[in-house]
């Protein structure tokens, strides 16, 4: 680790800590319907949307009613999305005259953008027009993003309400948040980074020449000579934009955030780690702003901050040691080269960035990527692993990792609040058995779905394990991974697993939709519990969710309940492999 | 109070409980009963797996035997320690319920009939029989007197042995059965049915046979239930996992883990703790009809307490004599000591007590005086005496105004400034005239009981709202509210006023307790969260409340709120202990699982355990004693302290947090060690 890799680091969350609490409230007062200073130019625009689609914003709904509509909007958006992959070759801005996506990869790829997951079973350059990229992607960048922000806000109404059946109107907040937070937002990001070169336009593919041409054997045995390359190009900037801000992470090009189209230079890599986690950190301020106790957002704040600020330093570490299987190789640092483990690293960003880089990205469940995970070591790719198997709630996805952590916040509440002499109790909300079993309920899915598949494919040589390139230790924790980035809603893949089979397209699809829709219900039936309760004023009496304390214990449930439903499979997968390369052995 | 003290003392581990319980834990094995805790009923589940395989391995010699055997044993341990912690506290509960009972031996009652007394088995009466109660008789059944006065001692289930009077009307019309009449007779409507009595109602609930589970304990089993399914979901899919890796477990092994992980500590203590906190609180000589009351207590926001008899003692006592310009102070002294000599209520004898103990006058024989007392009557509203020519009249100030003006002259304007003084600080003001002249005025006030003062302090750092009710102007209730420290009060209390109190801080979502032993008191005593009706209250008074103070002392709900808190507390601390254990336990077998396949794996055995066996055993020997070691603790519950919720949730998450984490390394350690010593791993 260096001094400047550290002070990029310290620059990073410098600049988050700043603008998260003018966001904060700025989101605050978008969604307790406050005036804000885009309203001028918005409202107009939103009363239009309203007035065209016959929607009442001030009709409150009961969480089942806000749960309805939220699955009959993902449906047909998905719906949508499956359409225009499928006949993409009849539509326009199809400059490469891409064919129309096969049926089970639309449906793949339509349920990973629905879920804001952006699991990519393809290549974008050569299977989706700039039509399927923009109206059928990039929209659900926003849609999806918005979804979850508005969940997210429904839950805190939760909190926030007392004696109250409903928590809003879920058409006004997935308007509102996107028309307000998403697209001012993504506007000004895509500006930047077109100014840094990040390309936009609606052009054919550039060809170049190659100066040395080069000979490849082709899958026949023949040998063929490449003279020319191809360049992608595209309406990237105003995808990438989003990709980040929603937290979703599809890239453009298959190389994602390492193509130099994404992610040119190490200013840009700095705005879209910053994009990621500035709506998510954000929402911690709101929270406490609608909650009425700020105190109560920072310290939420600080838990996702110390989760982070962990995994950061221990993924820089491990991927800055080098490799002891690589004897008589100089690893170290000089002013020549950057030392550590390079492989799948872009020498742009190095290893500080690039670590960087992988623990936000599946803290928050984005996905996006500028180095190979896969080629991090055991411990460095161990990180990203556990990140997301935290439950995604390290600042966590858009809105999803809100209500993500407020499920933790709950169970913290539980498990400690009765050691305060108190039935437990959340802003003078008791918890009671329902909130309970919703909490576990949803704390069951998700560890659910990764073993379950996990395990399963494990055992099956014929269609779990031939899609393995690795075998030990490290194929475990491809598989693992894989299940896990899906289930988490991250989408990145730790790659080294071919998932471009019936079984892991399959399985993996339901990873999503299940991390997603089947999570959604228990977590608003305890929003509209808690809305319906009473609030009892707080005392000296009150267990208190405001100070450090309050920190050190949330981020003790959050990382005993993981570290102890993950740790057996942990063992055997990255742990195992790191101590066995340091044995000598590699995989 | 010595009997309470005396039960209050009774060991943990008494040696009639402990060889019951014994018997106990072995007949609560029964697979529908353990159903009840779904995570010791997992246990359960996974030693009957163990046994059947251990003997289908013994009889085919496969397997480790020694291993398994111990590993099985075990398992079968952590189910019996479990069923014994919960024996254990029934155990003391029953200890409790016989005690009960010897009261509420059969006894032969006289029912009213027309024509006369009949002879019954106190078990035939029914709801609405009229009895007769003579001295020396038990009274047969809880019932309402309708006729009479008597003496009751009540002793067999307050242990107090001072007799109770207990009369028809009024407030203390209640009777239980059980107790005894001492003197005169009672005439006594029955107002249960046999089994239904108060009696049989607290019996039942120490013994924990109709114990309900209270919504907190269904909350913290539905979490630990969750818990149990993650951790078994862990399990089940590390199986493959191990296959895939090359290192297939047993399933002795695997259950191993299994047991280790879920909270079996707090699973198997939990049942305990809840009856242990109902003992508890029957040891404070005070009975709750459901456990969800104990809950409630410790959830309370307000207290509503009445001020007499509980922030001030009963009566008010004279605590200064003000003299009028040109009389000192031994003057009125000595008027005052002379006028209150054969005034036996309580105020006038603390004159009496006064003038001794501040200026040095002994009392005086009435008798040696040939004194004519005059007693108060409400037409002169004033009392005094006529001796050797001195004729001393007290009374209040508007009564000795009357009096001074027939007697020709006026009261002074400096006792009068005197009184108005007294007046505002909360006092009363009696005046004391000798032969038509004002002597000067004395000074009668609450006494706030010692101690109070600090208590409320306390309730306040635990964020407990004290409000003090009276009957007061409010000028005297400010007054003592704030020298005993209450928080607020409530002056000119009517029952309606409490009741309006009680429903206007619920509505802000606040829980409300209060004692009351009057039938005015019932609806209020209904309404709120906790209502501790008094022992010595009416009848609908205790069916109103939901406790009842055996002791009728109404300080006693400042206990019942730390009982209910404490009980909170020991939840909360064990299950937290039970969770941090984990972390221990799987360094100590997930190592042992796999260093045979990965020896690269020992880098995680960091506690140095001797043997993969001798791992795992000692993890799950661990595991099983640490629920007997708890077991005081969840009887007793955990030490509690009336700190603010900040202060105690430090406290307890670094005893029970941070201890849960490092203690169990220590325990498999030191078991590890033991075990290897003498050769079983």
């Amino acid at each position: 680790m260096t001094t400047n890799g550290l002070l990029q680091i310290v620059v990073f969350f410098a600049i988050l800590l700043v603008s998260a609490k003018p966001l904060g409230v700025y989101i605050a007062r978008v969604f307790e319907r406050k005036r804000t200073w885009l309203d001028f130019a918005l409202a107009p625009m939103e009363r239009l949307l309203y007035k065209a689609t016959g929607i009442d914003p001030e009709k409150e709904m009961r969480w089942t009613e806000y749960l309805a509509a939220m699955l009959v909007f993902s449906a047909a958006t998905f719906a949508l999305t499956y359409m225009v992959e499928r006949m993409q070759h009849m539509l326009p801005f199809n400059p490469q005259h891409l064919a129309g996506v096969a049926p089970a990869l639309a449906w793949n790829t339509a349920v990973s953008f629905t879920t804001n997951t952006n699991w990519q079973s393809y290549s974008p350059e050569g299977t989706m027009s700039y039509l399927t990229e923009m109206l059928g992607l990039a929209s659900h960048n926003f849609w999806s993003a918005a979804a979850g922000l508005a969940l997210a806000i429904a839950f805190i109404r939760g909190i926030a309400r007392r004696e109250m059946r409903t928590l809003g109107n879920f058409w006004a907040d997935l308007t509102r948040g996107t028309l307000w937070v998403l697209v001012p937002l993504s506007s000004v990001l895509a500006i930047a980074l077109v100014s840094q070169g990040v390309v936009q336009n609606l052009r054919s593919y550039d060809t170049a020449h190659l100066v040395e041409t080069q000979s490849q054997t082709g899958a026949d045995g023949k040998i063929a000579t490449v003279t020319t390359q191809s360049i992608a190009q595209g309406p990237v900037a105003s995808q990438e934009a989003i990709k980040m801000l929603g937290t979703n992470g599809g890239g453009f090009f298959n190389a994602n955030s390492a193509h130099p189209f994404e992610n040119p230079t190490p200013l840009t890599n700095l705005l879209q780690m910053l994009a990621i986690f500035l709506i998510p950190a954000a929402l911690t301020v709101t929270l406490g702003q609608m909650t009425g106790s700020p105190k109560h957002g920072w310290a939420v704040f600080a838990t996702m901050s110390m989760l982070w600020l962990a995994g950061t330093l221990l993924c820089y570490h491990a991927e800055s040691q080098a490799n002891p299987l690589m004897h008589g190789v100089a690893q170290q640092l000089t002013s020549m080269q950057s030392g550590g483990n390079m492989e799948g690293k872009e020498v742009r960003f190095g290893i500080a960035n690039s670590a960087l880089f992988a623990t936000v990205t599946t803290d928050a469940s984005c996905g996006a990527v500028n180095a190979m995970h896969d080629s991090f070591t055991p411990l460095g790719g161990l990180v990203p692993l556990v990140n997301i198997l935290l439950g995604e709630v390290i600042f966590g996805g858009v809105g999803a990792g809100m209500y993500g952590m407020l499920i933790f916040v709950i169970l913290a509440v539980f498990i400690a609040g009765l050691m305060v002499g108190r039935t437990p109790e959340y802003f003078g909300k008791k918890i009671e058995a329902y909130d309970v079993q919703m909490a576990m309920l949803y704390l069951l899915i998700f560890p659910l779905v990764i073993l379950g598949f996990s395990a399963v494919s494990v055992l099956a040589p014929g269609f779990g394990l031939s899609s393995l390139a690795n075998h030990g230790p490290h194929g475990l924790s491809e598989i693992l991974y894989a299940y896990t980035s899906a289930t988490g809603n991250n989408g990145s893949a730790f790659a080294g697993l071919n998932a471009n089979t019936p079984w892991y397209n399959t399985s993996l699809g339901i990873a999503m939709f299940a991390g997603r829709f089947l999570m959604l219900i228990p977590m608003l039936a305890v929003a509209g519990n808690l809305a319906a309760k009473k609030r009892v004023p707080p005392t000296a009496g009150t267990f208190p969710v405001t100070t450090p304390l309050f920190t050190v214990l949330l981020t003790g449930v959050i990382v005993i309940v993981g570290a102890l439903t993950f740790f057996p499979v942990l063992a055997l997968g990255p742990v195992l492999e790191h101590l066995l390369l340091h044995a000598g052995r590699s995989f | 109070m010595s009997e309470s003290n005396h039960r209050n003392q009774r060991s943990i581990f008494d040696a009639h409980i402990v060889r019951r319980a014994s018997v106990d834990a072995l007949r609560k094995l029964k697979p529908t009963a353990m159903m009840r805790n779904p995570v010791m009923f997992v246990v359960e589940a996974g030693s009957a797996l163990t046994t059947v395989l251990f003997v289908r391995d013994a009889l085919v010699h496969r397997g480790n035997f020694s291993f398994d055997l111990q590993i099985t044993l075990w398992l079968w341990f952590t189910v019996l320690f479990a069923n014994f912690a919960e024996a254990m506290a029934e155990g003391r509960g029953k200890a409790q319920a016989d005690a009960l009972r010897r009261a509420k031996a059969e006894t032969t009652a006289y029912r009213v009939t027309r024509s006369g007394l009949e002879e019954v088995a106190s078990s035939a009466l029914r709801l609405g029989d009229l009895v007769r109660v003579e001295a020396s008789q038990m009274i047969p059944g809880d019932g309402e007197v309708v006729e009479g006065v008597a003496s009751v001692d009540e002793s067999a289930i307050t242990g107090e042995s001072a007799p109770v009077i207990r009369e028809a009307g009024g407030d203390r019309s209640a009777v239980t059965g059980g107790t005894r009449v001492l003197s005169d007779f009672l005439t006594v409507r029955i107002t249960s049915n046999p089994g239904e009595t108060f009696l049989d109602r607290m019996i039942a609930l120490v013994e924990g046979a109709k114990r309900q589970k209270t919504p907190n304990e269904i909350a913290l089993n539905i979490l630990l239930s969750g818990l149990t399914i993650i951790f078994l979901l862990a399990v089940v899919t590390l199986e493959p996992f191990a296959s895939y890796a090359g290192a297939p477990q047993t399933v002795f092994v695997l259950i191993s883990l299994l047991v280790c992980l879920i909270p079996t500590t707090i699973g198997g203590l939990l049942s305990a703790i809840g009856i242990a906190g109902m003992d508890r609180l029957v040891q404070h000589n005070v009975l709750a009809t459901s456990g969800r009351a104990v809950e409630a207590a410790g959830d309370v926001n307000t207290l509503l307490l009445d001020k007499t008899g509980t922030i001030t003692i009963g009566n008010r006592q004279a605590s200064e004599f003000v003299p009028a310009p040109g009389i000192t102070n031994e003057q009125l002294a000595d008027a005052a000591q002379l006028s209150s000599l054969p005034d036996e209520t309580p105020e006038g004898r603390s004159v009496v007590v006064l003038a001794k103990t501040r200026y040095g006058l002994r009392g005086r024989e009435l008798a040696q005086l040939h004194a004519e007392f005059v007693p108060f009557s409400a037409s002169t509203r004033m009392s005094g005496i006529d001796v050797e020519g001195r004729s001393i009249r007290k009374g209040a100030v508007d009564a000795m105004s009357r009096y001074l003006e027939q007697c020709g002259s006026s009261m002074p304007v400096q006792v009068r400034a005197s009184v108005e003084e007294i007046a505002r600080s909360g006092g009363t003001p009696l005046v004391v005239v000798e032969n038509g002249r004002a002597l000067g005025v004395i000074h009668l006030k609450d006494v706030v009981k010692g101690g109070m003062r600090e208590r409320f302090t306390q309730l306040r750092a635990m964020g407990i709202r004290t409000i003090m009710i009276t009957g007061d102007n409010p000028l005297t209730a400010a007054a003592i509210a704030r020298e005993a420290g209450v928080d607020d009060f409530l002056a000119e209390a009517k029952p309606k006023d409490k009741m309006d109190l009680i429903r206007r801080e619920q509505a802000e979502g606040k829980l409300v307790a209060m004692t009351g032993d009057g039938t005015n008191d019932a609806p209020a005593l209904a309404q709120a969260d906790v209502g501790v009706a008094m022992n010595s209250g009416t009848q609908a008074a205790k069916e109103a409340g939901n406790m009842v103070d055996l002791d009728s002392d109404p300080t006693k709900l400042i206990e019942i709120v730390g009982i209910g808190k404490q009980l909170l507390m020991t939840r909360g601390a064990l299950t937290t202990f039970s969770i941090a254990n984990d972390v221990a336990k799987y360094f100590a077998i997930i190592p042992a699982m796999f260093a045979g396949a990965f020896p690269v794996l020992n880098t995680l055995n960091i506690m140095r355990l001797h043997s993969p066996e001798s791992a795992i055993l000692s993890a799950v020997i661990f595991n099983a004693l640490i629920i007997i070691g708890l077991i005081p603790l969840a009887l007793r519950g955990v030490g509690y302290r009336a700190l603010s919720a900040a202060a105690l949730l430090q406290r307890n998450l670094l005893i029970y947090g941070l201890g849960g984490l490092i203690v169990p390394f220590l325990g498999i350690k030191l078991v590890d060690i033991v075990i290897t010593a003498i050769h079983l791993a």
